[in-house]
């Protein structure tokens, strides 16, 4: 018997409760689901220990999860007034991360899985990202097209069905994640980490009327690439200061942030297309930007294609979307994880 | 009348992942005079260990430590709800396994709802030495986390710090014996100080690894007390490593 849990049980009459358990980074995510329906969504978050170092700290990320992780959960539990024994199935972001974040989550998944003698699912991340959506919006239309962004990652992934059959990578950053380039320019323009939320912000006050470069626009790939684009924001800011001449914050933060959400709504777009796929699906913390989500939805109304993007609580990494995923093998009657399943922080899909 | 109710007998497991093993251990725990009359027992408490496992391999504790646990239970033919409580050791150790061992505890205690009792890792080598004696393991940059006892009770430490540091703070201290896995790693700097041993006594002194279930022995009358836990705080004895940026340059993105 390798998988140890033996005993699992699913109790008559309900649907199985999920417990998911999200570590891959800075937030400590705890997520109840049963049958589609998100009962609670706990964070723990350590963004603001990292804010004085302008990115995450794995170490200090890793010891904010071991001393969140029972609290979050207790927190998830209490919320609806469900018990430990009333937990199903735990599932368990397994990869890819930070490999001391993600360890934390993998040891305390393992832990409760055996403890309650119910079965361990381990989920891959971005999976669980697009699996969020369904919490809204029901279940994804087989295949689709989901567009990931964050601080960690920029991906376009074909899915065919999330619960089943992996995830196909179709393009990635070559160099910096989307969010990690917000972050540096961020910095650049005096504002603080995350960069994303400032930006954006600033970015209504202002006219994209620089012309900065968009990476990879035209090379046919499905690939991002943003190094660039940061360094010629540099290049631009420092010429100013270089001037004597004020910097225009506004203007520079739409001019990057339309650059930005140029290329990867152009490119999932053109990602649909290619694959005769009718549904968008956009997650990561980047998904919580308005001007992407308004020119994506401009761009799918104009092709035909049907956007979907979760409301920005349910974007960032939490506890919900390990859930979701988790409740959907569940239901599929995908194979549970041993507990030997290890953390995969460079995991792919 | 007053404080929680005392139990004759607990039933523990025990686990510790600071140093390269991962040790677990179901462990029986009494009042070493058993109940006679009125009092339910006082003071020592006594062990007998059920089921035990340790896998030496430092880069596999999050793989390892949850099936070793079920592996324990099984062979023991005990269901996780019949243990009273969670004993593990919060280090000091290199992070990454200790942060294992603690959040497991941790979850495993909380699924049960049963206490979980933190002790000092190094104490479940220490306590079992008798004289003075400092106990020293690998911290790894060079350096080795270390205790000192006195009759098995720890009197220093937990500390972190260069070898020969460590030697002549040990001198001052008129401690003469060192045991634990740190001492082969620095058998030159360690082997100045008279009956030093780095794997050649008795008992859990031998392997130079801590045994969880003289943690859960460490544990036990808190656990037969009824006492709650304090909160599983890791001992890391060492901050994060993390420089913060300089003020933004226009070019230095
Ligand atoms: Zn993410």
């Amino acid at each position: 018997m390798t998988a140890g849990v033996g005993a699992c049980r699913v109790r008559a009459g309900s649907a199985p409760l999920v417990l998911g358990i999200e570590t891959s980074c800075d937030e400590t995510g705890v997520g109840l689901v049963r049958d589609g329906v998100l009962l609670a969504d706990t964070l723990a978050s350590s963004v603001d220990e990292h804010a004085r170092y302008g990115g995450v700290i794995p170490e200090i990320a890793a010891r904010a999860h071991v001393e969140a992780m029972v609290p979050t959960v207790e927190r998830a539990l209490s919320q609806v007034g469900l018990r430990h024994r009333d937990v199903d199935a735990v599932a368990v972001t397994v990869g890819p991360g930070l490999a001391g974040a993600l360890m934390v989550g993998v040891a305390a998944a393992k832990a409760y899985a055996l403890a309650l003698g119910v079965p361990l699912y381990g989920v891959h991340h971005l999976a669980a990202h697009i699996a969020v959506d369904t919490l809204e919006h029901g279940p994804l239309p087989g295949p689709s097209m989901a567009l990931l962004v964050s601080g960690g990652h920029s991906s376009l992934l074909l899915v065919p069905d999330l619960a089943t059959s992996d995830v196909v990578p179709l393009g990635a950053t070559v160099d910096d994640a989307a969010g990690e380039a917000y972050d540096k320019v961020a910095r650049l323009l005096g504002m603080p980490f995350p960069g994303g939320p400032p930006i954006d912000r600033a970015a209504r006050d202002g006219s994209p009327t620089i012309a900065f470069p968009r990476a990879k626009a035209t090379d046919g790939t499905f690939d991002f690439s943003f190094s660039g684009l940061k360094t010629a924001v540099a290049r631009w800011v420092e010429a100013r200061h270089r001037a004597g001449e004020p910097v225009p914050t506004a203007d520079v933060a739409a001019s990057f942030q339309e650059a930005v959400v140029d290329v990867l709504t152009a490119k999932s777009v053109a990602a649909c297309r290619a694959h005769g796929v009718d549904t968008l699906v956009i997650g990561g913390g980047v998904a919580a930007n308005s001007r992407l989500r308004a020119l994506a939805a401009t761009r799918c109304e104009a092709a035909g294609i049907t956007l979907r993007v979760p409301r920005p609580g349910l974007c960032t990494d939490n506890g919900a979307m390990v859930a979701a995923l988790g409740s959907l093998q569940v239901a599929a009657g995908v194979v549970p994880s041993p507990l030997e399943i290890p953390a995969s922080s460079a995991l792919s899909l | 009348m007053c404080g929680p109710a005392r139990l004759s007998n607990v039933l523990l497991i025990a686990i510790d992942t600071a140093t390269p093993a991962c040790s677990v251990a179901l462990v029986d725990v009494d009042w070493e005079q058993p109940a006679a009359g009125t009092a339910t027992g006082t003071g020592a408490v006594r062990t007998m260990s059920r089921a035990s496992r340790r896998v030496i391999d430092p880069r596999r504790h999050a793989e390892l430590l949850v099936p070793l646990v079920r592996d324990v239970l099984d062979e023991a033919t005990t269901r996780p709800a019949d243990l009273d409580a969670v004993v593990v050791g919060l280090g000091p150790g290199p992070f990454t396994s200790l942060r294992v061992g603690v959040v497991t505890a941790g979850a495993f205690a909380d699924a049960l709802g049963r206490p979980a009792y933190g002790v000092c890792s190094l104490d479940g080598v220490g306590a079992d030495t008798s004289g003075r004696v400092a106990v020293v393991t690998d911290a790894r940059r060079r350096e080795v986390y270390w205790a000192v006892y006195a009759e098995g009770e720890r009197v220093a430490g937990p500390f972190v710090g260069r070898p020969q540091a460590v030697v002549d703070e040990l001198r001052e201290m008129s401690v003469a014996q060192v045991v634990g896995p740190g001492v082969v790693l620095y058998p030159d700097v360690f082997a100045g100080l008279t009956g030093s041993s780095p794997g050649t006594g008795a008992g859990p002194i031998d392997s130079g690894y801590l045994d969880p279930v003289t943690l859960a022995r460490l544990a036990g009358s808190d656990a037969l007390a009824g006492r709650p836990p304090a909160p599983l705080v890791p001992l890391y004895l060492r901050r994060p490593d993390a420089a913060e940026p300089h003020l933004p340059k226009a070019v230095a993105v």
